[in-house]
């Protein structure tokens, strides 16, 4: 009974036999459909900005399989002192353990909300981070750290609110000429640390009104935790 | 029959037993920039007690606590209500943004969370957690924490040496060595003397005078001040 394709496949061969099913040999060593386009997993996150007059940098989101954006009471990385002294967040976005991102493309202003879609082939261990920086402050930045999205069923979400963070790598001074966002037009990212360089949460911003003489910030600014209001969900 | 109603009755006992007495990991993180920890006392102890309550007078215990950072007077009292405890697992202060360990067994009955520490540099202000249900389910769960005012001093912002004694006007201590001096006083006198979410340090720029010691880029906080970790095991 045995043909020479089946000769070519001897296990298939036998574990026809043992299924008795002589019918189905000629369908067994048929060729192979070609495999399937690999299935996509796209997530949906819409985010809200929740404060007053804090413009949040475009928003930044990576899918990822291990690390951190950021450490509390690590040193930050150069990637993430520049998004949180400039809201530039393509150094984030570009680091080797980002499989996947997306970036929008102006600042999220306070009262406004935007949805981004971000979609992957790997579900396996995948990892949500999202980054922005309020732009009227030194150093201040928001975020998502390494929300385990690998187990999020189609329809299903997962909601958040972010807390304000500090980078720990410019003082605040809140200083004329220092502060990027539209409160200064100041100076975005600087090599230089004068701070306490580690990663904590933020103390906020104090501001002129508030006495510090120097400051360019007016009670407007203040903010205080949450700061966006972030939701994930699964579209496909 | 009567002898299989006493086992069942057996293994019911068994079963409330195995889910109140817990065996926990705890991890605190300082969430701060700038302000450090006292001594930290965590203790797991019945729904009857308590280390502070929001809205009620500070006890004496806490008063010592929230004001010069000495947890012996809260852990005493935990004696007396047969809690478990941990005492002082950083083994001194806790600084910005670091973590410490502790693990805790609890005994039947003690059900809930409850932790305090003196934050620095601050008047009467502490860290706190008011009883936490301790979950029966193995996990690990998270919980944010926020800053406390005892109610039991005014927040004059000054930094005095020996002013941690309980009733003494001041700020005993800034262990990050980053304040002023020379200040006015913000106030002298605190008209809300139940315990109360803290309203902050107020601060100035003025290092060498104005109304407070304290460094208003530096010394303020937001909430949550603290992460709590605990998985039951």
């Amino acid at each position: 009974m045995l043909n020479k394709k089946s000769l070519l496949l001897p296990l298939l061969g036998f574990a026809l036999l043992g299924c008795g099913g002589d019918d189905n040999k000629d369908e067994m060593v048929t060729p192979v459909e070609p495999p399937a386009p690999a299935p996509m997993y796209s997530f949906e996150v819409t985010v809200s900005n929740l404060t007053y007059a804090q413009p949040l940098s475009p928003i930044g989101i990576a899918l990822h399989k291990e690390g951190n954006f950021w450490q509390l009471g690590q040193t930050a990385s150069v990637e993430l002192e520049t998004l949180a002294e400039s809201g530039d967040n393509s150094g984030l976005l570009g680091l080797d353990i980002v499989n996947t991102s997306i970036s929008d493309i102006a600042p999220l202003g306070p009262g406004n909300s935007i949805s981004l879609t971000i979609t992957t082939e790997d579900m396996m261990d995948a990892k949500l981070s999202l980054v922005s920086m309020m732009v009227n402050t030194n150093d201040g930045f928001s975020g998502l750290n390494a929300i385990d999205v690998s187990a999020l069923e189609v329809g299903s979400q997962l909601n958040f609110k972010t807390r304000a963070y500090d980078s720990g790598t410019e003082a605040n001074t809140e200083a004329s000429g220092s502060i990027p966002g539209p409160a200064d037009m100041g100076e975005g990212f600087n090599a230089l640390r004068d701070d306490v360089d580690f990663v904590a949460v933020h103390p906020g911003v104090v501001s002129n009104d508030d006495g510090l003489t120097q400051s360019i910030l007016s009670y407007a600014h203040k903010f205080d935790n949450p700061l966006m209001g972030v939701s994930i969900t699964r579209i496909q | 029959m009567k002898v299989s109603a006493i086992t069942a009755l057996g293994l019911i006992t068994l079963g409330m037993q195995s889910a109140q007495a817990a065996s926990l990991d705890i991890k605190i993180t300082n969430l701060t920039q700038a302000i450090y920890y006292t001594p930290i006392l965590i203790a797991a102890h019945s729904d009857e007690n308590h280390l502070f309550e929001s809205g009620m007078t500070a006890s004496t215990e806490l008063q010592m606590m929230a004001e010069g950072g000495n947890i012996a007077g809260l852990s005493s009292m935990l004696e007396s209500y047969s809690a478990d405890k941990v005492e002082n697992p950083a083994q001194g202060l806790l600084a910005p943004a670091q973590s410490t360990m502790a693990m805790l067994e609890t005994s039947e009955g003690n059900n809930m969370l409850s932790i305090t520490a003196m934050m620095l540099p601050t008047n009467d202000g502490f860290v706190g957690l008011d009883s936490w249900k301790i979950p029966t389910e193995a996990g690990t769960y998270t919980i944010l924490l926020n800053a406390y005012d005892a109610g039991t001093e005014a927040n004059n912002e000054l930094i005095l040496e020996g002013s941690g004694a309980p009733g003494m006007l001041g700020i005993p201590a800034a262990p990050g060595m980053d304040t002023g001096m020379s200040g006015s006083s913000v106030t002298n006198e605190e008209t809300n003397t139940m315990i109360h979410i803290h309203r902050g340090n107020l601060g100035d720029d003025d290092i060498e005078g104005g109304k407070s010691d304290l460094n208003n880029t530096v010394h303020r906080w937001l909430n949550p001040v603290a992460k709590v970790t605990v998985t039951v095991k």
